[in-house]
C-alpha cells in the first residue's frame, strides 16, 4: 500500500444464505459507512459461482451511493479513479458450510483444548476433538477421521520437550485414516502441525506423504503457556489456499481482494478483540444466524469463540427445541399455546428457513425460541472459555476455598462491561427493547453491563478491514456499526435478602433532574436515556446483594444511554420466571408493559 | 425492482433431470456414455480400504520401538490372518520369550519405531453405486462415477426422509385434502410408492411399514408423529439415512396440509409407472430435497416459472407461513419500498389475492412461486 490515505473500501461478507457488501467512505468525520447492499449468496445451482452474488450486493451498493463500483469487464474497480471505484475492496466469506475441521491433541484438557481454541479463534467449525485419552479405541479413532471428511486438520500434542510417542502415535492414526478432502478428490488433505517441536520429524515421517503438512510453532508450549497465533495464522493460510480454491468462484473472488479472504467468524473474533483491547474492556458478544451460534468473549484479556454448531434460528430452530425442551421455550411465550401446533411451526421454519413471522403472537414464538439458543449457546461457551486446564498456578487462600483458578471458566457475568448482540433475530427485532430484553433474558449480565447490537451485521467486514486497516475499522464500529441500546442493572443476591426489601437504589443523575429508582424483587423498569448520552449513577445495593463492588457496597458509575436507555432487573440471577402458567403470563405481561415491548392492540 | 427472487420446488410433468453417481472414492466405472440404465443398473464399484486395528507391539513385548526390527517375523506388506505370531521377545536365555499376534486378518500394513505402534488393514470392503433412475449415461467421470439423465415428471418435497428406493406409484386418496389412513393401505401396496393427501398420521405410516410399502408421498405430517417414527426429535433437516421401514416425502410441510393440486395431479397421471424417491433432505448449504422421478416420454422440456425465479404481477404463489398457510394466491401489487407488518417488522412485503377473493399483504419471504398450470 502507498503512503496516501485509503479513501473508500468495499467489503463483502459471503454468507451461506445472503452476501452483504458496505461501502466505507473517508469524510469530514473520519471514515464512515456510506451505504449498503446484498442479494442471495450464489455458491449453488445454478449459479455456482459466490462473485455473482458479490456482484448484485454491490451493485445495490453501487445504485444507492451514486457511483460506479464495477467496471465494463465486470470486475470491481481499484483503486477509486475519480468518482469510481474504491481503494481498497475485502470480503470474508462463510459460504460452502464454512471451514471445517478436525483437531487432534495428546491430552483432552489440555493440548487438544488448545488446538480447538486455536481453530475455534480462527473461525473454523470444529467437527470432532481427538485426544489419545478420550476412550475411544485407536481404530475407532481412525474410522471417525475417515468418515468426516474434514477441510483441515489441526494435530498439536504434547509440550517442547514433552512426549513424542503419543503425538506420534496420533500422527500415524492420521495417515492410516488417509483422509480425504471434503472439496473436492484432487488434493491432498491440508494438516498443520502444531505440536512438541521433537515430534515433528516423527509427524513428518507419518504425514508428509499423505497429506499436505505444514509445521507451524507448539501451539502448548509449556503447560502455563498457549500460543495459538502461528496455528491460526496457518489456518487462515490454508482456507483461502487449498479450501476456499475448491468452493465454486472462489479463485476469482481472491484474485479481486486486497487482503486475503477471511473466514467470517474469524473475521468477527477479530474486531470484538481489537475493541475490547483498545478500550480495555470485557466484551461478550454473540452472533446468532440461521444454522449456528457463535459466541465471541475477551474477559482478563483472553479471547475465546466458541460455535454452537446447531443452534440457530433457521436451519436449526428444531433442534433448539430439541434440545432445550418444550418448556423452557414455552416459559418465556406470553400466552398459551397448542404443544403440536408449536412443534409444526417451529418443524415449518426449519424446512422453510426463510420465512419471517408477520404475526405477532408468530414474533413472540421465535423470540422466546432466540432466548433458548442464546442461553444455550453462553453454557457451552461459559464450560470451553477457562483457565488454562493443568497449569500451574499459585493461589491465594481465597482461590483455594472457591476451587477457582486452573480450569475455571473466564466468563464472569458481574465484571462483564460490554454485550454485543448481532445476527437477524437481535439486530431485526422491530423494537430495540425486545432484542435487548432478549439479551438479558438469556444471558442474564450481572450487576452494570451496556448493552448494543450490531444494526446490519457489519462486524465481520469490519473485522476483515482491522486486519490491515485497524484506524478505519474501529472508526466505523464505534459510530456506524454497534448500535448502543444502554446499560442494565442487575442486583445479585448473595445470601438471604430480607423480604419485601428493595434490592437496590438507584440514584440517577439524568437530562430532566436527579431521580431515584429502588429496583424491588421481580420488577423490571425502563428508564429513558438518550443515545449518546452519559448518566451518572449511584447504585446503593441491600445488605447480601452485589451490584459489582461486592455484597452491600455502593458504587458509583457512568452509565451510556441508548435506544433502550436504562433497564432496572430485579428479577434475580438465574431470573425467578413464575412456574405457574398464569402467574408467569401476567409477570411477562407487566414486564412487556413497563418496557413498551410489544405493540398493544 | 418490480420481481423478486424466490426459488421454489420443482413440480413439472417435463423435466430433463440428472443425477450423479459418484463413488466416495476413486474406484471403476461400469457403464459406457450413452449406455441405457435401469434404476438397478451397477454404474460404479470402488473398494474402500479395509478398516484399520492398531496394536502396540512394542509395549506388548516390553522394549523400546527402536528394537522391534529384530523382533518382527513378518515383514511390512505381508498377509497376516487373525492369531498369527507377527513378533517374538528373545527373551533371557532363551527364557521368558514373549509372542505378540495379529489382531486382525488383513495387511501387517506398517509399524512404527518412534510409537512402536502397528497398523492392520483388513481386506477391502467393495462398494457399488447404482444408476437410481432409468436413464441414459450422458457423462462419465473416470474413476469416479457417472451423470445419468432421463426425462419425464419430476415432483421434490418439501422434506423427507429415507434412502433412496423405487416402485410403481399408486394413489390411495381421492382429492388433496384427504389424509392417508391405514385403511386405504393393503398388502397390494407392498414395494409400491403410495401417494396420499393432506397428511399421513403415525398409524398408517406404521402400517404401511408393516406392508412393506417402499415409499409414501403426502401433503404433511405432525412434528410429533415423525418425532415418534425416528425415534428422536429430528433437530436438523439434513436427512436421507434413516432407517425406519420406508422411505418418505412430505410436500408441503408439518401439519396437515393439502398436497398441491399439480403435484397430485401429475403422480395420479403416473400412476402405475415406475418412480424412483428419494427422502434425502439438506437445508443448508448445497440444498436438497426429497424428490419422486418418473422417467418417460415428453415433448419438450417445461421451463416454468420456478425455474426462472421471477415474481411479477400476475404470478402464481403460495403461501408458506402462517398466516393463510398453505393457500395459493395471486400477486397483485408488489410495493417496492419496505412496509410495517402486524410485528412493526419494515420488510419487502407484496399482496395478494386468495382464492376467495380476499385479498391480504404479506412478507415476500413467506411465499414461494408455483406453475399450477398443467
Amino acid at each position: 500500500m502507498t503512503d496516501a490515505p485509503i479513501r473508500s473500501i468495499l467489503a463483502t461478507d459471503c454468507g451461506s444464505t445472503t452476501s452483504k457488501a458496505i461501502l466505507i467512505e473517508l469524510t469530514d468525520e473520519g471514515y464512515r459507512l456510506a451505504v449498503r447492499g446484498e442479494a442471495p449468496t450464489t455458491v449453488e445451482k445454478p449459479f455456482d459461482d459466490v462473485t455473482v452474488g458479490v456482484v448484485n450486493a454491490v451493485t445495490e451498493v453501487a445504485e444507492l451511493a451514486g457511483r460506479k463500483l464495477i467496471g465494463d469487464d465486470g470486475l470491481i474497480i481499484t483503486p477509486q479513479q475519480g468518482d469510481e471505484g474504491v481503494d481498497l475492496y475485502l470480503s470474508t466469506s462463510s459460504a460452502g458450510g464454512g471451514l471445517q475441521m478436525l483437531v487432534a491433541g495428546v491430552v483432552r484438557n489440555m493440548t487438544a483444548e488448545s488446538a480447538e481454541r486455536a481453530a475455534l479463534g480462527a473461525g473454523a467449525i470444529v467437527m470432532d476433538v481427538l485426544a489419545s485419552n478420550d476412550k475411544r479405541q485407536p481404530h475407532e479413532q481412525i474410522s471417525r477421521i475417515r468418515h468426516l471428511r474434514p477441510d483441515m486438520i489441526l494435530l498439536s500434542g504434547g509440550v517442547d520437550g514433552g512426549t513424542t510417542s503419543h503425538v506420534a502415535e496420533l500422527a500415524e492414526l492420521v495417515g492410516a485414516a488417509d483422509p480425504k478432502p471434503r472439496l473436492g478428490s484432487n488434493y491432498r488433505l491440508p494438516v498443520v502441525y502444531a505440536g512438541n517441536v521433537q515430534a515433528r520429524e516423527a509427524v513428518r515421517d507419518a504425514l508428509d506423504d499423505k497429506t499436505a503438512l505444514s509445521v507451524v510453532d507448539n501451539l502448548r508450549p509449556t503447560l502455563d503457556e498457549e500460543n495459538l497465533d502461528p496455528a491460526r495464522d496457518q489456518i487462515h493460510d490454508l482456507f483461502m489456499e487449498h479450501v476456499m480454491a475448491q468452493a465454486p468462484g472462489y479463485d476469482k473472488l481472491k484474485s479481486w481482494t486486497s487482503a486475503p479472504v477471511m473466514p467470517t467468524p474469524g473475521a468477527v473474533g477479530a474486531i470484538i478483540q481489537t475493541i475490547a483491547s483498545q478500550r480495555g474492556i470485557s466484551v461478550l458478544g454473540v452472533d446468532i444466524g440461521g444454522a449456528t451460534t457463535d459466541v465471541f468473549s475477551v474477559f482478563q484479556g483472553k479471547f475465546n469463540r466458541t460455535v454452537s454448531a446447531n443452534l440457530g434460528m433457521s436451519y436449526s430452530v428444531s433442534n433448539v427445541l430439541a434440545t432445550t425442551g418444550l418448556e423452557n421455550v414455552l416459559r418465556w411465550v406470553p400466552f398459551d399455546i397448542d404443544e403440536s401446533e408449536l412443534r409444526n411451526r417451529i418443524k415449518n421454519k426449519m424446512v422453510r428457513p426463510t420465512t419471517i413471522p408477520s404475526l405477532l403472537r408468530d414474533l413472540q414464538v421465535e423470540q422466546a425460541i432466540a432466548r433458548e439458543a442464546l442461553r444455550l449457546s453462553l453454557i457451552q461457551h461459559k464450560e470451553f472459555a477457562t483457565e488454562l486446564k493443568g497449569m500451574r498456578q499459585a493461589r491465594d487462600i481465597s482461590e483455594a476455598f472457591t476451587q477457582s483458578g486452573s480450569g475455571s471458566t473466564l466468563v464472569d457475568m458481574m465484571s462483564l462491561d460490554l454485550l454485543v448482540g448481532s445476527g437477524g433475530v437481535l439486530s431485526h427485532a422491530p423494537r430495540r427493547v425486545q432484542a435487548a430484553l432478549m439479551l438479558i433474558d438469556a444471558f442474564e449480565p450481572e450487576g452494570v453491563t451496556t448493552l448494543a447490537v450490531d444494526s446490519i451485521f457489519m462486524m465481520p467486514q469490519l473485522g476483515v478491514l482491522a486486519s490491515i486497516h485497524e484506524e478505519a475499522a474501529t472508526q466505523v464500529f464505534e459510530r456506524d456499526c454497534l448500535v448502543m441500546l444502554g446499560a442494565c442493572i442487575a442486583p445479585v443476591a448473595r445470601g438471604k435478602v430480607k423480604a419485601g426489601r428493595s434490592l437496590a437504589r438507584v440514584e440517577l443523575k439524568l437530562a430532566d433532574g436527579a431521580q431515584t429508582f429502588e429496583i424491588e424483587p421481580g420488577s423490571l423498569q425502563r428508564i429513558t436515556a438518550a443515545l449518546d448520552t452519559k448518566v451518572s449513577a449511584r447504585i446503593t445495593p441491600a445488605k447480601n446483594v452485589d451490584v459489582g463492588a461486592g455484597p452491600g457496597q455502593a458504587r458509583t458509575v457512568e452509565l451510556d444511554g441508548g435506544e433502550v436507555g436504562i433497564l432496572l432487573d430485579g428479577r434475580g440471577r438465574p431470573i425467578d420466571m413464575p412456574t405457574d402458567s398464569a402467574a408467569r403470563i401476567a409477570a411477562i405481561e407487566t414486564w412487556s408493559k413497563n418496557l413498551t415491548l410489544y405493540p398493544t392492540r | 425492482m418490480g420481481h423478486a427472487y424466490t426459488p421454489g420446488l420443482k413440480v413439472s410433468a417435463a423435466a430433463e433431470f440428472t443425477r450423479s453417481r459418484i463413488l466416495p472414492i476413486p474406484g471403476d466405472v461400469l457403464v459406457s456414455l450413452g449406455d441405457e440404465t435401469t434404476p438397478d443398473t451397477v454404474v460404479a464399484r470402488a473398494l474402500l480400504p479395509g478398516n484399520v486395528t492398531t496394536q502396540n507391539i512394542a509395549r506388548q513385548l516390553g522394549i523400546a520401538p527402536a528394537d522391534l526390527d529384530d523382533m518382527l517375523v513378518v515383514k511390512e506388506g505381508d498377509d497376516v490372518t487373525t492369531g498369527e505370531v507377527i513378533a517374538k521377545s528373545k527373551g533371557i536365555f532363551g527364557m521368558f520369550k514373549q509372542e505378540v499376534t495379529s489382531p486382525a486378518t488383513g495387511i501387517f500394513e506398517s509399524y512404527s519405531r518412534v510409537s512402536g505402534q502397528a497398523i492392520f488393514r483388513e481386506p477391502p470392503i467393495p462398494v457399488e453405486v447404482k444408476a437410481y433412475v432409468a436413464g441414459k449415461v450422458t457423462e462419465v467421470m473416470p474413476e469416479l462415477g457417472v451423470d445419468v439423465t432421463a426425462t419425464g415428471t419430476m415432483v421434490q418435497g418439501i422434506f423427507g426422509i429415507g434412502p433412496e428406493t423405487g416402485g410403481p406409484i399408486v394413489v390411495a386418496t381421492e382429492d388433496v385434502a384427504v389424509e392417508l389412513t391405514p385403511e386405504m393401505i393393503h398388502p397390494q401396496h407392498k414395494g409400491a410408492i403410495v401417494v396420499g393427501g393432506a397428511r399421513a398420521p403415525l398409524a398408517t405410516l406404521r402400517h404401511a411399514v408393516e406392508v412393506g410399502v417402499a415409499a409414501i408421498v403426502t401433503g404433511g405430517i405432525d412434528a410429533a408423529d415423525l418425532k415418534e417414527l425416528l425415534g428422536f426429535d429430528l433437530g436438523v433437516a439434513i436427512t436421507g439415512n434413516e432407517d425406519v421401514g420406508l422411505t418418505l416425502v412430505v410436500t408441503e410441510g408439518f401439519g396437515s396440509l393439502a398436497m398441491s393440486q399439480k403435484t397430485f395431479t401429475l403422480l395420479s397421471r403416473a400412476a402405475g409407472q415406475v418412480a424412483s424417491v428419494s427422502g434425502a433432505t439438506q437445508i443448508r448449504a448445497g440444498v436438497m430435497r426429497p424428490e419422486v422421478l418418473i422417467p418417460g416420454d415428453i415433448a419438450a422440456i417445461e421451463e416454468t416459472a420456478v425455474d426462472s425465479g421471477l415474481m411479477d404481477i400476475g404470478s402464481s404463489v403460495r403461501i408458506i407461513r402462517d398466516p393463510h398457510f398453505g393457500s395459493l394466491a395471486s400477486v397483485i401489487e408488489l410495493p417496492p419500498e419496505p412496509a410495517a407488518l402486524d410485528t412493526e417488522a419494515a420488510v419487502r412485503i407484496l399482496t395478494v389475492t386468495l382464492p376467495s377473493g380476499e385479498r391480504v399483504t404479506l412478507p415476500r419471504a413467506n411465499v414461494e412461486l408455483v406453475d399450477e398450470a398443467l
